[in-house]
C-alpha cells in the first residue's frame, strides 16, 4: 500500500522505463494490487462514479468552450448556437448541464455514505477534510457555470450569491464590487467567472489526487467499520473493485442518459431561457436544486449577516465532523440510536431542499427554522452526546466475521425509521401544495402532444400549420431571431422543401451593405435569420402600447407553470416536458372578461392562465383568421395548439434526434450494465463462495 | 471443474470488453464531429453571384467565398496570348490555359487566391509573368494562375463556378 512498489514489468522496454520513472508501479500499486476490504457494498462505488462524472464534465466542458463566447451580448446566443448549429452541440451541452446535477447527486450520496459509516473518523480525518474542500470547490464551480449561459436565472443567481459577501461588516461592499469588477454584475463578472469556471475543475482534479492518496494511505473504511487485519479481509482492487465500480457506473449512466435525452430541462428553471435582463428580477428566484438546502438555511434566519454565517457554517461544519462525533464506533450498523438520528438528518436535508424551492412566507418560514435547528442539532447536539450515552451493538472481530454473519434485524429497524420519516415528509410536502394552490391562476389543460414521451416526434403538418399562424399573425409583433429560414427545411422540422424556403425567404427584407458601402435592403436568403418586426424595444413599445413582445425562438422552453408536489417527481418518470407548449396553447384560449372586482391596468387584457392575469398582448387570434387549406378546424384552440407545437420545435429543433439517440444510448447501457453485472458475479464468485468451502482450496491461489 | 468453465468465462469477459469498447468508440463520434463546420458555417458557404460588368479589361478584383479570397481577372488580349504561347510541357504543373477558363469566356480567369506552397495570398499583377507574386516565399504565377517559379508545387486552384449570363458568374 505504501513504500516502494514490488511491481516488475516483464517487457524489456517497460523495465528500462520503470527504472527511470516508476509510474507503472504507482498505477499498479494504487489501482491494481491495492487491497480493498472485501465487504464493501455498492454505496462505495460512488467514488468511482464521481471520478467518472468529473471526467465527463471536464471533457464536455472543454468542448463547449470551443463554441461559447463569454460576453454579455453574445453568451446567450452562443449557447443557443451550440444547441442549434454545432454538430451534436445539443447533446454536449445537455450532458454538461445535467452532468452537474448528476455530479452533485453522486457527491451527496458519497458524503452521506461517509457520514453513516463513520468514514471521517481516525485515521481518515485528513481524507475527509480534503473531501469537504472538493465539495466546496464543486459548489463554486457549479455556481459559476450556471452564470455562463447569461439567462435571467444566471444573472440573478450571480447577483444574489455575490451579494452574500456584502453581509461582511466594513469591507463587504468593497469585496462585492471587487468580485463584480463593476457597479453591478456585468461583462467583467461574466468573463472572470468563465475563466475561473475553466480553472476550478482542474483544481478539483488536483485535490482528488490528494484525496485518493490519503485514502490509499489510510485504507478504505468498510460497512463493518473495523480495519482489515489480514489478507483474508481484503481483495485486490483490480479486478474486484474495478468491475464492481464499472457495473455501478453503467447503472448510474442510465439515470444520467434518462435526464440528458428525455428530460434535459427538468432540473433547470424555464426563466434561464430568457436572456439576462438587469432591469427585471424574476418573481421566484431559486438556485439549482443542489444548493436548495443551504438556500433554505440562509432564508430562515431573519438577520442578513447571521443568515450568511449560518449558510457558510452549515457547509463548513462538515469539516469538524471527526471531532464532533465522540463515538469510537465507526459504522452506523452498530449504533442503534445514531442510526435514527442519521436518517432524521437525511430527511431534514431533503426537507430543507424542498423548503428552499418555496417562497419565503407563512408555514415555509417556520418549518425552515425548525429544520435549520434540526440540521445544526445533528452536528452540535446529537453527535457529541450520542457517543457518551449510546450502547453500541457488539462489533465483529474482523471483516471476514462480519461477512459471514447475516444482518437482518438492524436493517429492518432502519427501514422502518426511514419509512416513518418519509410519511412525515410526504405530509409536509402535501400540505404546502394545497396552500399554494390558492394563487388561483388556472392550470393549463394537458394537451396530448405528438412529440411527448420517449418516441415522440413532431407532426409535420402541425408544424407547417403552426408556422402559418406565426407567419400570418405572431410575426407582426414577435421576433424569431435565433431561427434561420434554412431551419424550416432541416431534418426533424416542419419539412418545407428547399424551393419553398427560397421563396419564403424572398418575402423578407434584410439589411446588408453594397459595394459602395451603403446600407441597403435586399431579399433574404435561406441562410439569413428571421428579421425582427421592430428596430428596437422603444419602437415595439410605441406600436404595441407599452408591452415588449418577447422573442419566440426559445419561448416554449422559457415558459411553464408550477407543477407542484408530487408532479415534479412523477414528471421525471413519465417524461412530462411539455409545460411550455401546454402553457402557450392555454394562453391563446385564456382570454376572458375580467371578474368583477378585478381592476385591469390600462392597455392590458384579462387572461386566466397568465400569472397575475393582466397581459399586455391583446387577444391575438380569432376563429377563421388563418386559412388552413387541409380542412383542419380553423379555431382559436387549434391555432393555439399548432403554434405551440411550432414554437416547441423552434425552441428544441433537435428534439427528434435527441429522443432517437437517447433510446439507442439507453438500450446500449442496459446491455453493458447487464454484461458487467455477470462479469462482476463471475469475478466475485470465488470471494463470495470461497473455494475452501466449496472445494477445500485456498481462494487466493487461483483468483489472481 | 471441466475445461468448459474457463472458456465460458473468457467469452463473457471478451463480450463485456468488446461492448465497452464499442461504447467508447461511439462516444468519440460527437466529440470529433463537433469540431467540423457547424450548420451555420455550412449555410453561410452557399454560392454567391458576382456581377462582372464593372470589371475593366486588365483589372483584377478579389471577392470572398467560404472565407477564401477569389481572384477574378479580366485578362487583356496580350496576357491571353502570352500564357497560350508557353509550351505546356515546360511548366512545373503542366496545364493549358484553355483548361483553366470556361469555353467562350477566355478573358475571364477565376482562381482561388491562396498560394499552393503554404497558404499565403499572392499579390495580383506582380512578378515576372504578368500574374501573381507570393510575398511569403517568392512563388510566381502567370496570368493563367499557373506556377512558373518558386517553391509552390501546383497552379492556383479554380473554384467551382459557372456563367449565369455573359456578365455574371455564380461561385460555388
Amino acid at each position: 500500500m505504501t513504500g516502494p512498489s514490488t511491481y516488475q514489468p516483464r517487457n524489456a522496454f517497460l523495465k528500462w522505463f520503470e527504472r527511470r520513472l516508476p509510474i507503472l508501479g504507482l498505477v499498479h500499486s494504487s489501482f491494481v494490487a491495492y487491497p480493498t476490504p472485501r465487504n464493501l457494498n455498492y454505496w462505495w462505488t460512488f467514488g468511482g462514479i464521481l471520478s467518472f462524472m468529473l471526467a465527463v464534465q471536464i471533457v464536455t466542458g472543454i468542448v463547449l468552450v470551443m463554441h461559447f463566447t463569454p460576453n454579455v451580448d453574445l453568451a446567450f446566443n452562443s449557447v443557443e448556437h451550440i444547441m442549434r448549429d454545432v454538430n451534436y452541440g445539443w447533446m454536449l451541452r445537455y450532458l454538461h448541464s445535467n452532468g452537474a446535477s448528476m455530479f452533485f447527486l453522486a457527491v451527496y450520496i458519497h458524503i452521506a455514505r461517509g457520514m453513516y459509516y463513520g468514514s471521517y473518523k481516525a485515521p481518515r480525518e485528513v481524507l475527509w477534510i480534503l473531501g469537504v474542500i472538493i465539495y466546496l470547490l464543486m459548489m463554486a464551480t457549479g455556481f459559476m457555470g450556471y452564470v455562463l449561459p447569461w439567462g435571467q436565472m444566471s444573472y440573478w443567481a450571480a447577483t444574489v450569491i455575490t451579494n452574500l459577501f456584502s453581509a461582511i461588516p466594513l469591507v463587504g461592499d468593497t469585496i462585492v464590487t471587487w468580485l463584480w469588477g463593476g457597479y453591478a454584475v456585468g461583462n467583467p463578472t461574466l468573463q472572470r467567472f468563465f475563466s475561473l469556471h475553466y480553472l476550478l475543475p482542474f483544481v478539483i482534479a488536483g485535490v482528488v489526487v490528494l484525496h485518493v492518496w490519503a485514502l490509499h494511505v489510510a485504507g478504505q473504511n468498510n460497512p463493518a467499520g473495523v480495519e482489515p487485519q489480514s489478507d483474508k479481509d481484503t481483495v485486490p482492487f483490480t479486478p474486484y473493485a474495478t468491475v464492481k465500480d464499472a457495473f455501478f457506473v453503467a447503472l448510474f449512466a442510465i439515470l444520467y442518459a434518462w435526464f440528458v435525452f428525455y428530460i434535459p430541462n427538468s432540473l433547470g428553471h424555464p426563466d434561464n431561457y430568457i436572456p439576462a435582463n438587469p432591469g427585471v428580477t424574476p418573481p421566484h428566484i431559486v438556485p439549482e436544486w443542489y444548493y436548495l438546502p443551504f438556500y433554505a438555511i440562509l432564508r430562515s434566519i431573519p438577520n442578513k449577516l447571521l443568515g450568511v454565517v449560518a449558510l457558510f457554517s452549515s457547509i463548513l461544519i462538515l469539516a469538524f465532523l471527526p471531532w464532533l462525533d465522540t463515538s469510537r464506533v465507526k459504522s452506523g450498523n452498530y449504533r442503534p440510536m445514531f442510526r435514527i438520528c442519521f436518517w432524521v438528518f437525511i430527511v431534514v436535508c431533503i426537507g430543507l431542499g424542498y423548503l428552499g424551492s418555496k417562497p419565503p412566507e407563512g408555514i415555509y418560514v417556520i418549518t425552515s427554522r425548525l429544520f435549520t435547528f434540526l440540521y445544526f442539532a445533528y452536528f452540535l447536539i446529537a453527535l457529541p452526546i450520542l457517543g457518551l450515552i449510546e450502547k453500541p451493538l457488539p462489533l465483529p472481530h474482523s471483516i471476514s466475521e462480519a461477512v459471514l454473519k447475516k444482518k437482518g434485524k438492524a436493517a429492518k429497524a432502519a427501514v422502518a425509521t426511514v419509512a416513518g420519516l418519509l410519511v412525515v415528509l410526504g405530509g409536509l410536502l402535501g400540505a404546502p401544495t394545497r396552500a399554494s394552490a390558492q394563487e388561483e391562476v388556472a392550470t393549463p389543460p394537458l394537451v396530448k402532444w405528438s412529440f411527448g414521451g420517449p418516441f415522440g416526434h413532431f407532426d409535420r403538418a402541425q408544424l407547417q400549420r403552426g408556422f402559418k399562424v406565426y407567419h400570418d399573425v405572431c410575426q407582426n409583433c414577435h421576433s424569431l431571431k435565433l431561427l434561420s429560414f434554412r431551419n424550416l427545411a432541416e431534418p426533424g422540422g416542419p419539412g418545407f422543401s428547399e424551393a419553398q424556403i427560397e421563396s419564403l425567404a424572398a418575402e423578407y427584407k434584410v439589411k446588408d451593405t453594397n459595394d459602395q458601402g451603403e446600407t441597403i435592403e435586399r431579399a433574404a436568403r435561406p441562410a439569413d435569420h428571421f428579421p425582427p418586426p421592430f428596430e428596437n424595444d422603444a419602437q415595439a413599445r410605441q406600436v404595441t402600447g407599452g408591452a415588449i413582445p418577447p422573442d419566440m425562438s426559445v419561448l416554449a422552453k422559457a415558459r411553464g407553470f408550477e407543477r407542484g408536489f408530487p408532479y415534479f417527481i412523477t414528471d421525471m418518470i413519465v417524461q412530462y416536458q411539455e409545460a411550455g407548449p401546454d402553457y402557450i396553447a392555454a394562453l391563446m384560449t385564456g382570454y376572458e372578461n375580467a371578474p368583477s372586482g378585478f381592476t385591469l391596468p390600462p392597455n392590458t387584457f384579462y387572461n386566466k392562465y397568465f400569472p397575475a392575469h393582466a397581459i399586455g398582448m391583446r387577444p391575438p387570434l380569432t376563429d377563421k383568421q388563418v386559412d388552413y387549406p387541409d380542412g383542419t378546424p380553423q379555431t382559436v384552440e387549434q391555432y393555439g395548439k399548432d403554434v405551440a407545437a411550432f414554437l416547441m420545435w423552434a425552441a428544441e429543433p433537435h428534439l427528434e434526434a435527441r429522443k432517437r439517440i437517447g433510446f439507442q444510448v439507453i438500450i446500449f447501457l442496459i446491455v453493458l450494465a447487464g454484461l458487467l453485472y455477470f462479469t462482476k458475479k463471475k469475478v466475485w464468485h470465488e470471494v463470495e463462495v470461497p473455494r475452501e468451502l466449496a472445494h477445500g482450496q485456498d481462494p487466493r491461489a487461483t483468483s489472481m | 471443474m471441466s475445461s468448459a468453465e474457463p472458456t465460458r468465462r473468457d467469452f463473457l469477459y471478451i463480450a463485456t470488453g468488446a461492448v465497452a469498447a464499442i461504447g467508447a468508440a461511439a462516444t468519440l463520434v460527437p466529440l470529433i464531429a463537433q469540431m467540423n463546420p457547424d450548420a451555420s458555417t455550412i449555410a453561410a458557404g452557399a454560392p454567391i453571384e458576382i456581377d462582372l460588368a464593372p470589371i475593366q479589361e486588365g483589372q483584377v478584383i478579389k471577392v470572398f467565398w467560404r472565407s477564401k479570397p477569389i481572384y477574378i481577372s479580366h485578362r487583356t488580349k496580350k496576357e491571353i496570348d502570352e500564357v497560350r504561347a508557353v509550351p505546356v510541357n515546360s511548366l512545373p504543373d503542366p496545364q493549358p490555359d484553355q483548361a483553366r477558363v470556361q469555353q467562350g469566356h477566355d478573358a475571364w480567369l477565376v482562381v482561388i487566391g491562396i498560394c499552393t506552397h503554404l497558404g499565403c495570398i499572392p499579390l495580383a499583377k506582380q512578378g515576372d509573368y504578368d500574374g501573381w507574386f507570393c510575398p511569403c516565399h517568392g512563388s510566381q504565377y502567370d496570368a493563367s494562375g499557373r506556377i512558373r517559379r518558386g517553391p509552390a508545387p501546383a497552379n492556383l486552384p479554380i473554384p467551382p463556378y459557372k456563367f449565369v449570363s455573359d456578365s455574371k458568374i455564380q461561385i460555388g
